[in-house]
């Protein structure tokens, strides 16, 4: 018997060795970066960047989405394609040669929705494959691990979809930059649309994804709706990526609650709402008012993967494709013709937060991340589709319009599922920044040296 | 093979100072108690041969920058978590190589030993060392409690009851205890904590905080260096562990119990050492997982992480030193580098086949990596269980034999 094995397994041992050192080989370690005087220097004729997104988890849909709209943004930085919003955006040193004249490369990680997992990858991007940039990402709770990892690395980190108060707030980082808008900036534009649509006299129950951005989401609906004269019912907290919520949905009609308000994103919103469709809660009446559903984040992914069930349902945005500006028409355009299908704003977010990572090097004129950072810091754009928009210098959040939108009752095609309501102006949703307190920390520090 | 001759031994064993000779000189009329996993396991090894084992394993461990090279596997993170999963793989196989108790929830003592260095980086100071003692000492107090209901049961009952434990620290982790977990978000340092004896030296003022060792920073390969060492000491524990009366003891556990029973020992004491042994090692190990990364996030503690430290130590093979740390290097590996290959990698990695084939090879060998880097392992784990059931150290051991016997 063993006879019969024993050169079977040694060629398979053979074999095992062949193959490992053939697929080790694209990934030999270059050394000899020792005299870099940042993390990561680019030193050759190339530079990677690195796309840190959830490829499993209840987020998953966001993170495909989202690279896509990293692999067109590298293509168009490259020069390749139709150029997108390079065209647009201003004021803009984008070449489409490059970035500093060296091409964009990239690497993909999973963050799995976990911020070990998160942190591990970004950590492997950084120290393996030489990155210089770490964006991505589709969760709060991964945002703020990532963000205090790339500040102890020295590395700059574009936020992606990210909504919590506290990525820009108390946790916010030198070195982390949100395009996205955030919870507080949805409380605000969404209270009076609410209060407009369904009357001053409501009491409403939460349903919050249990971390950092449905805690943060929860207290600025709260705040806002309570201060329209809303009461708050009650307010449960939910295992992310809990995938039944039937227990949870259960006691909220008998709480005395007329509005459900779901804290949740991506694959938890959609389970929460079709099951909340399903126990036929938007037909009842309760305190002789009609029972509503409120969704305060709202995505097209989203409302695709709940279908019909968003007919009505008020919530905001950071972007849609069918905004009626030349920066969103030409991103829709050429992400359209690349993927056949319209971006989310996932999508929209992560490929403006390359852009203007790029655009900050070539304003700097070298990749040192301080440099690049003051760059950035109180940088006001225009024409990456959301109007004019400022980059903030004290917490590094960007301000421009917020879209509160509503889902489509007679959709057209299986895309055209939210209608913008209502743009609610840049003005109104600017806040003071010490309100959420936390320190951005200095422009060096960081160390990545291996 | 004959299995007798009882656990007699031991107990001459413990009156002298020398446990090492005592069992070299019985080995010689006593070649026995050998459970069917492979020799390493009995006591007859002389100490030459461990001290030798031992010096290979650290020229290994030390030389990891080196030798990992051409694998693309020389950076520091993925080193580091190679020596904490070894740590941890090497204390799990204490009570699982050693008694044959399947434990399925050694996650949690990961998990806990986390938390408690994250808690000592905020409260006490950043310094390593604390922070590794509080996370092993608390991992240990976790094990007995945990340990002391669950090994009132053995065999399914005993690893469904660890299980149980583990998700239950999970799920508080998550939910109830969150002040002290931070929850999904994961416990951080942060740099207006209060850290009692820094503030007394005054060095609590930093802009990053970050992990040292009296000044040296645990970023890149100082953290290597540190975990490295820290996997050394643990070797070397388990190693004497093993060749003990107590690992005589738990030996005798594995083989057969109840006789340990009726020959007048009572078990329990001994396994709720040895449990407690090796929940300290998983303490240790997630202790150095947030010495290397200051976060500490639940998912640690989740069934996964439990399963996954089966895996490694049987991969490698339970009941032998050496074999879960090599469970536990693969592991790693797949997951890290396996993972994060596409298909341009593997284009470049086939570019030497003529283009036609290369499409084909390459589609073919796609699903194996990426996303389904779980497919290759699982592929792996299979051929592994099957072909080799002492793991790949019997596989090792055969090699070596052919060798011999060629010569």
């Amino acid at each position: 018997m063993t006879k019969l094995i024993r050169p079977s397994r040694r060629r398979f041992l053979h074999g095992t060795a062949l193959a490992g050192a053939a697929l080790a080989t694209p990934t030999f370690f270059t050394r000899g970066a020792w005299a870099q005087d940042f993390c990561n220097n680019p030193t050759g004729s190339t530079v990677t960047l690195g796309f840190n997104v959830p490829q499993t988890g209840p987020y998953a849909e966001e993170g495909k989405d989202e690279l896509r709209a990293f692999e067109l943004a590298v293509q168009h930085l490259n020069g390749e394609g139709d150029g997108g919003m390079m065209a647009t955006f201003k004021p803009s040193n984008l070449t489409g040669n490059g970035v500093l004249g060296k091409k964009v490369e990239f690497v993909t990680g999973d963050t799995q929705t976990k911020s070990d997992a998160a942190r591990a990858s970004a950590r492997r991007m950084i120290e393996k494959d030489k990155v210089i940039m770490v964006s991505g990402g589709s969760s709060s709770g991964v945002a703020v691990a990532v963000q205090s990892l790339c500040q102890e690395m020295g590395v700059v980190f574009m936020a992606g979809l990210t909504h919590s108060n506290d990525t820009t707030g108390k946790d916010k980082r030198r070195y982390g930059f949100r395009h996205f808008f955030n919870a507080y900036q949805s409380g605000v534009a969404l209270g009076s649309v609410l209060a407009e649509a369904y009357g001053k006299d409501r009491r409403a129950y939460h349903l919050t994804a249990d971390y950092t951005w449905g805690w943060t989401q929860e207290e600025s609906i709260k705040n806002a709706t309570e201060a329209q004269g809303w009461e708050t019912a009650q307010a449960v907290r939910t295992p992310l990526g809990a995938g039944d919520f039937s227990q949870y949905l259960t006691p909220v009609l008998n709480s005395g609650a007329d509005v459900l308000i779901l804290n949740h994103y991506g694959g938890d919103m959609v389970n929460s709402l079709t099951q909340a469709v399903q126990f036929g809660m938007r037909d009842k009446q309760v305190n002789g008012k009609q029972f509503e559903i409120v969704v305060p984040l709202y995505s097209e992914l989203m409302a695709e993967g709940a279908g019909e069930n968003v007919k009505g349902i008020f919530g905001t945005s950071n972007w849609s494709w069918q905004l009626d500006n030349d920066g969103s028409k030409a991103f829709a355009k050429s992400f359209g013709q690349a993927y056949g299908r319209p971006p989310s704003q996932a999508a929209h977010t992560c490929y403006v937060q390359t852009l203007l990572y790029a655009n900050a090097v070539e304003t700097a004129g070298t990749f040192a991340p301080p440099e690049v950072i003051k760059a950035l810091e109180g940088f006001e754009f225009d024409g990456m589709g959301n109007g004019p928009t400022l980059y903030r210098a004290e917490d590094h959040q960007c301000f421009k319009d917020v879209l509160v939108v509503k889902g489509n009752d007679n959709p057209t095609s299986q895309f055209d599922l939210l209608s913008v309501y209502k743009v609610v102006g840049r003005d109104e949703v600017t806040y003071d920044p010490s309100i959420f307190g936390g320190e951005l920390g200095p422009y060096d520090g960081g160390t990545c040296a291996g | 093979m004959d299995r007798a001759h009882t656990s007699s031994e031991p107990d001459t064993a413990t009156d002298t100072g020398k446990p090492q000779s005592v069992f070299h000189r019985t080995s010689g009329d006593v070649p026995t108690q050998l459970p069917p996993l492979g020799p390493e396991m009995a006591p007859m090894w002389p100490p030459k041969r461990d001290l030798a084992m031992t010096l290979l394993f650290g020229i290994v461990v030390y030389t990891m920058p080196l030798w990992l090279q051409p694998f693309g596997a020389a950076y520091p993170d993925l080193m580091q978590r190679f020596a904490i999963y070894g740590i941890f793989a090497i204390g799990f196989n204490i009570l699982f190589g050693l008694t044959g108790y399947l434990s399925f929830g050694h996650a949690a003592f990961l998990g806990v030993g986390s938390y408690t260095a994250v808690w000592s980086f905020k409260l006490l100071s950043l310094n390593v060392i604390p922070a590794i003692v509080c996370s092993t000492l608390m991992a240990g107090v976790f094990a007995v409690l945990i340990g002391y209901v669950s090994l009132r049961r053995s065999g399914i009952y005993f690893s469904i009851l660890t299980l149980a434990f583990a998700q239950m620290c999970y799920n508080l982790a998550y939910s109830v205890l969150t002040p002290i977990t931070n929850g999904e978000t994961g416990l951080r340092v942060l740099s207006d904590d209060p850290r009692v004896v820094d503030s007394l030296f005054g060095t609590a003022d930093m802009a990053v905080p970050r992990a040292s060792i009296f000044g040296i920073e645990m970023a890149g390969m100082a953290g290597f260096w540190t975990c490295a060492t820290c996997l050394m000491i643990a070797f070397i524990v388990a190693l004497r562990i093993t060749r003990s009366p107590f690992g005589m003891m738990l030996r005798g556990i594995k083989s057969n119990q109840t006789r340990m029973s009726y020959i007048g020992f009572n078990t329990r004491p001994y396994m709720l050492t040895a449990f407690v042994i090796s929940g300290m090692y998983a303490g240790l190990a997630g202790g150095l997982l947030a010495v290397v990364d200051p976060l500490a996030g639940a998912e640690r503690m989740q069934w996964t992480a439990s399963g996954e430290v089966v895996l490694m130590t049987i991969l490698g093979g339970a009941g032998t030193l050496i074999g879960p740390f090599i469970g536990a290097v693969i592991i790693k590996y797949f997951e890290n580098i396996f993972s994060s290959l596409g298909d341009s990698a593997l284009m470049d990695a086939f570019s030497f086949i003529p283009p036609a084939i290369e499409k084909w090879v390459v589609f073919a060998v796609s699903p194996f990596v990426g996303e389904g880097w779980h497919l290759t392992l699982g592929v792996l784990f299979m051929i592994v269980v099957i072909f080799l059931p002492g793991g790949l150290i019997e596989g090792f051991r055969r090699i070596g034999r052919l060798f011999r016997k060629g010569r």
